[in-house]
């Protein structure tokens, strides 16, 4: 067994356990925190991302005592104060989700996205940049609308750019 | 029109919970004590399991229990069933071999299921896994569609030569004699190719017994919990459907494959009382590519015949389809009655006759996925119409128009009585939003730059809100297909409706609500829609075949004539006026040429309290249930317009520019409509361009993974044009005839005539990968320098 | 996954120690291909020695006419790398497109090399630039250090501490990606430095990475796209799959090739 010690969604938590947790599963199965989900098992379709440190990882691919001392923000973590985030409205706005099993990966990669380009993203740029996502309800049309949007919203300082707990 | 209305954009009530991280999906269901199951599966495609070793396992850590097929035997656990009977053309019943739900004796594909362990933590699970000893002896495997009819080798020993059925539909005769006086007959061979479902969240399911009780309880990533309620009741033998509840939660995507029940939930809700804990199972997703139900795998060859003027005469059509190594729940009623009935298109045909054989071979189970035989039906139809437009020299979109039905109703020479529709409005609005006229333009501006450019049309058509009962039992099917509803109103006025559809991403949450706000004139978040669990809602159909707005919302509304004529009564004793003198509209009961009214909610509360009215003569309260029975299928129909470009270099195609208009009747919210279009294109250029299920020779599923199974991705997709015309469907109160599939059927023959229309020739299957692409392009290139 | 115990050294030399002490340990460095394979139950380690606190192994410098990125560098920090989009910009290009942006953010520089995956970018760039892979025991250059598919010249416990890349005049890479994983397909690396020219093939080989000889003796005579017209690489000892057999790839190679070079002289359209 091993402790690790991490801040999770501004929280501190620590905890005892084996090593071959993924970061996935201790936040799934040890915090409870379920909104982080897993659609494969080879690292590509992104349901599972999670900030460490401010920057979108595959939480699947992580194992927990790996980023022992870092800090975590989870798609429970990203709306403060009961506000939503901006990137959370442009989804509801734009039908940027159908069954929403993608979604908290999808705004996650979403936010990432505006923290390494900048607010002004055009379709291309989005598109390719969602390399790690897979959705297989929307085609992904009202996805792309709605980061575009989320992203003009999030330079308005309607929200902060990046989570304190980040 | 109201802000939450019919009609009305309403931005969706279920997604707080999606975006906030707070959706509940099965494997976010955990419950005290919590077991986890393993399944051990079959490394070969066909063997005989000469023993089974469990003993060291079962000695392993954590170990709680491990069962095969044997122990379900013991129990009398019955195999899974398929619920949709075809007959030969002689007469006589489909021949179909047992499904246990674990092997007992032989196993058929890879990824069958073996046995189970159930441990305390699923590592331990797998651990023990590996400890068991499965003596097989291998076999030969059929894999191949073509070849599997009268192969050596036989998967199930109740159909011989490996044919489930010999089918047919359509007039032989009549067909063979047009085909005699045509001028010209088209002829094309096809294969659609099998396609993996891959919804986001794989399939999972939580099993749990209350001994107090005697009641078993089922979390499952379900379409249909009732549907799955009453085959493990009454075929399966887990419990009779009073000590058998069945949830089906947060499901994350289904398109078909949720449909069905599997073996897994089966074993689950069984081992739970077997092991005295709750049993979790969830899918990895490899799992999912070897288990899952797949779709597609046709092999088809296609005529089309007609006359000097281009008219249409008829068209004979001969499929084998894969059905795998299992029937599955519905798989026998895909390559029949949701296909061969389609045929037809939007077109008048005279005469169509359509041969169909069924097959088992050794791999996963093929059932419906999205569309399920309707986009294989039009992919047939859309090739045919456009390669014989090519080679009669006529103009594609021209050459449909000449063919359309014009006249509404039509009966087709393939059961379908079509009820209305207006197709050319569609194709005309199509050819616009496409700048059809700029398209010359267009292509010379593709060939200066070394590029090969193309357009492709599809005129889909598809039959949905399936469908009337009467009309679905006559042609095999083991159930109605009605929908029930329940509309209970509180003392305040708030509204919960119970419904038998599932929502898995089509947002009932939302439309159900605005069909109830805008006919009872309160606000959409006084409405709650409640749906997915067997002990909450009486009974209900579930949601796959785009049945739930047409079916599903007709019973809500049939529900709601039944509270608003009980509120009139009751508003009658509250107004003191005569109940034929109330009327109600915009959430008011009134009295005909008076002032004097009464609110939605105070009469709700009247009803409740029943102070004014005697309760001998008028029962209190206000909830009205109902069950809607279709009368006819629905027909969406529409045109989809895709235009490409090629690179021949590479072989790379990228999808330019999409048109799409639909006729889906009624729209209730047009964001979901349009968003449940981008998605069907989607799932269909995925089948067009980049998705193919693939065995080896030796019936090893090679595509497992999202490291080989092509999924589509946001680059792969351009953002779609999506327009619509409305003919309101006659035969359902709200004149809605369904969006879900529409996007998967129109696709992917729109996607290939454009391709072929690029390349100049017809040479190209499903999928259109860049190296098939390449390939193709190498011998445009060299045709054009013959000439 | 097996179970393993865990170490997390806080320097190479640390980490060089723990490997020598533990039996079947593994490096773990970005894990985005030793975990998935754990995870499957195809690799197996007793232990598993992180490198991701070891300082040491971390950065990137210019060094006169090298550019030296430390083993721990993420593809994301390659990228981003003013550094090395400055000196090489073929390279920051290169690590820019590897995977996805989140696979990015944790892969590395030292594991990808390590991993000698047939289909991964990194390789050709070595290859080509005429890198040097530094470890705690040796120097080796890139012809020394592929020696074949998932196979390096790392000895047992040996650790790769810092890739140093020559600086070119001219670079350029251009990949076809399989469609469905993503990863190079093919992948071609050009490089000029002096009279020297190099063109490294990634994702196609039989063997892994390896030069091109004929393309890159037409481009000697010349260095732009144009002479690579006509010039076909042969089908034999080319990688064949379900999404593209050995004709098709080899065909792919000489489509990118040229890419490569209209980057790398600044005519990429």
């Amino acid at each position: 067994m091993a402790t690790v010690s991490l801040t999770v969604n501004g929280k501190a938590v620590t905890a005892n356990i084996d090593p071959r947790t993924l970061l996935v599963q201790f936040l799934r199965e040890n915090l409870r925190l379920t909104g982080t989900h897993v659609g494969c098992d080879t690292s590509q379709c992104g349901a599972c991302l999670v900030h460490l440190d401010g920057k979108a990882v595959k939480s699947c691919t992580t194992l927990a005592v790996a980023v022992d001392g870092a800090s975590v923000t989870t798609i429970e973590g990203l709306a403060a104060d009961g506000a939503l985030h901006p990137m959370q409205e442009a989804f509801r706005e734009h039908h940027g989700l159908q069954c929403g099993f993608c979604t908290p990966g999808m705004i996650m990669s979403a936010v990432d996205m505006v923290n390494r380009r900048g607010h002004q993203l055009d379709e291309k740029t989005i598109r390719e940049d969602l390399d790690g996502n897979i959705c297989r309800c929307t085609g992904y049309h009202n996805i792309v609308k709605a980061i575009a949007a989320g992203a003009e919203a999030m330079g308005k300082g309607t929200a902060p750019v990046r989570q304190a707990a980040e | 029109m109201s802000v939450t209305g019919i009609g009305a954009a309403v931005r969706r009530k279920e997604d707080h919970r999606f975006i906030t991280g707070q959706g509940r999906y099965t494997d976010d269901v955990n419950r005290p004590g919590q077991a986890h199951a393993y399944f051990l599966r079959s490394p070969h495609a066909h063997a005989k399991i000469k023993s089974i070793d469990t003993k060291a396992a079962a000695g392993m850590p954590g170990v709680l229990g491990i069962f095969t097929g044997a122990d379900l035997a013991i129990d009398k656990i019955g195999g899974l069933i398929c619920g949709w009977m075809i007959h030969n053309k002689d007469g006589s019943p489909m021949r179909a071999g047992p499904h246990p739900a674990l092997a007992q004796g032989k196993v058929r594909y890879v990824g069958d299921h073996v046995a189970v362990v159930v441990a305390e933590t699923l590592a331990q699970a797998k651990d023990a896994a590996e400890a068991i000893a499965v003596d097989y002896q291998e076999l030969p495997a059929v894999v191949d569609t073509a070849k599997a009819a009268g192969a050596k080798t036989v998967v199930h020993d109740e159909a011989p030569d490996n044919t489930v059925f010999n089918w047919h539909l359509g007039d032989k005769d009549a067909t063979e004699k047009a085909f005699k006086a045509a001028k010209h007959v088209t002829k094309l061979d096809l294969v659609n190719n099998r396609l993996v479902p891959n919804a986001m969240e794989p399939r999972a399911a939580v099993g749990d017994y209350d001994a107090g009780d005697g009641v078993f309880t089922l979390y499952t990533t379900s379409q249909n919990p009732h549907v799955a309620r009453l085959v493990l009741s009454a075929f399966i033998g887990i419990a009779p459907e009073n000590k058998l509840r069945v949830i089906a939660p947060d499901v994350g995507g289904g398109f078909g494959s949720k449909i069905f029940i599997y073996a897994e939930e089966t074993v689950c809700v069984w081992a739970a009382k077997k092991v005295g804990r709750p049993v979790k199972w969830t899918a990895d997703r490899t799992e999912a590519f070897l288990s899952d139900a797949h779709g597609r795998d046709h092999v088809t060859h296609a005529e089309l015949a007609t006359d000097a003027e281009g008219k249409i005469l008829a068209m004979r059509v001969h499929t084998t389809a894969n059905l795998g190594a299992y029937l599955s729940t519905f798989s026998s009623s895909v390559p029949t009655y949701l296909y061969a009935p389609l045929l037809s298109g939007q077109y008048d045909i005279p005469a169509i006759y359509c041969e169909v054989d069924a097959v088992y071979t050794n791999t996963a189970p093929v059932d419906a996925y999205r569309g399920a035989g309707r986009p294989e039906a039009t992919f047939v139809v859309e090739r045919l119409i456009e390669v014989t437009a090519r080679q009669l020299g006529k103009d594609p979109a021209k050459f449909r128009m000449l063919n359309y039905i014009k006249k509404f109703p039509h009966q087709t020479p393939v059961i379908m009585m079509y009820d209305t529709g207006n197709y050319g409005a569609s194709m005309k609005k199509a050819l616009e939003m496409i700048d059809y006229k700029g398209l010359g333009k267009r292509k010379r501006d593709s060939s200066r730059a070394s590029k090969l450019r193309g357009i492709g049309f599809s005129s889909y058509i598809e039959a949905c809100g399936i469908a009337p009962s009467a009309a679905v039992g006559s042609l095999g099917a083991g159930v109605g297909l009605w929908e029930s509803a329940e509309v209970r109103v509180n003392p305040v006025g708030t509204v919960e409706v119970l419904t038998g559809s599932h929502s898995h991403g089509q947002g009932h949450e939302t439309t159900f609500a605005q069909l109830v706000s805008d006919r009872l004139g309160i606000p959409i978040d006084n409405v709650s829609i409640i749906h997915g669990d067997t002990d909450k809602v009486q009974m209900g159909m579930g949601t796959y075949g785009s049945r739930s707005g047409a079916v599903g919302m007709s019973a809500i509304f049939k529900a709601l004539d039944k509270v608003i004529a009980k509120g009139k009564k009751v508003a009658a004793h509250v107004l003191e006026a005569d109940e034929a003198d109330i009327d109600f509209a915009d959430g008011h009961f009134t009295v005909k040429g008076t002032d004097r009214k009464l609110d939605f909610g105070s009469c709700a509360l009247q009803a409740y309290v029943a102070h004014k009215f005697n309760g001998q003569e008028l029962e209190p309260g206000l909830k009205e249930g109902a069950f809607y029975d279709p009368t006819n299928f629905t027909f969406p129909a529409g045109v989809h317009i895709c235009e490409v470009e090629i690179d021949p270099d590479t072989g790379v195609t990228r999808i330019d520019r999409w048109a799409a208009v639909d006729d889906f009747g009624n729209v209730i919210n047009p964001m979901i409509v349009e968003g449940q279009v981008h998605g069907g294109i989607a799932q269909g250029v995925g089948q067009a361009l980049l998705e193919g299920a693939r065995y080896n020779a030796d019936g090893q599923l090679v595509t497992a993974s999202f490291m080989d199974y092509t999924m589509p991705r946001a680059d792969d997709l351009p953002s779609f044009e999506v327009g619509m015309t409305v003919t309101p469907c006659p035969s359902n109160p709200l004149g809605i005839k369904g969006c879900g599939e529409a996007g998967a059927i129109a696709s992917p023959p729109a996607v290939i005539n454009a391709i072929t229309d690029a390349l100049g020739h017809e040479d190209i299957a499903m999928p259109a990968t860049p190296q098939a692409v390449w390939r193709a392009a190498q011998k445009s290139i060299s045709r054009l320098a013959a000439e | 996954m097996y179970a393993f115990t865990y170490h997390k050294p806080t320097s190479a030399r640390q980490a060089a120690t723990l490997l020598a002490k533990k039996e079947d340990a593994k490096i773990l460095a970005g894990g985005h291909t030793l975990l998935p394979t754990m995870k499957q139950r195809l690799a197996s380690p007793s232990a598993l020695v992180d490198l991701g606190a070891c300082a040491d192994l971390k950065g990137i410098a210019r060094k006169g006419r090298n550019i030296v990125i430390g083993a721990m560098t993420t593809h994301a920090e390659v990228a981003d790398s003013a550094e090395v989009r400055e000196a090489i910009p073929a390279l920051a290009l290169l690590a820019g497109h590897i995977g996805d942006p989140h696979v990015r953010h944790r892969g590395t520089i030292g594991g990808s090399v390590a991993n000698n995956d047939p289909a991964a970018d990194y390789p050709a760039a070595l290859l080509a630039l005429g890198a040097t892979v530094v470890t705690n025991k040796r120097k080796l250059t890139a012809e020394e250090f592929f020696t074949g598919l998932y196979e390096t010249a790392l000895e047992e416990g040996e650790i790769i501490t810092k890739v140093s890349f020559p600086l070119a005049s001219k670079a350029g890479y251009a990949k076809f990606r399989n469609p469905a994983s993503r990863y190079a397909m093919v992948g071609v690396f050009v490089a000029k430095r002096g009279s020297e020219i190099r063109v490294a093939v990634t994702g196609a080989g039989e063997g892994g990475v390896f030069r091109w000889p004929e393309a890159e003796a037409a481009l000697k005579a010349r260095f732009a796209p144009k002479s690579l017209d006509g010039l076909k690489h042969t089908a034999k000892g080319i990688n064949g799959d379900i999404h593209a057999d050995p004709e098709y790839r080899a065909h792919l190679i000489g489509v990118m090739a040229k890419q490569a070079v209209a980057q790398a002289t600044g005519k990429a359209g």
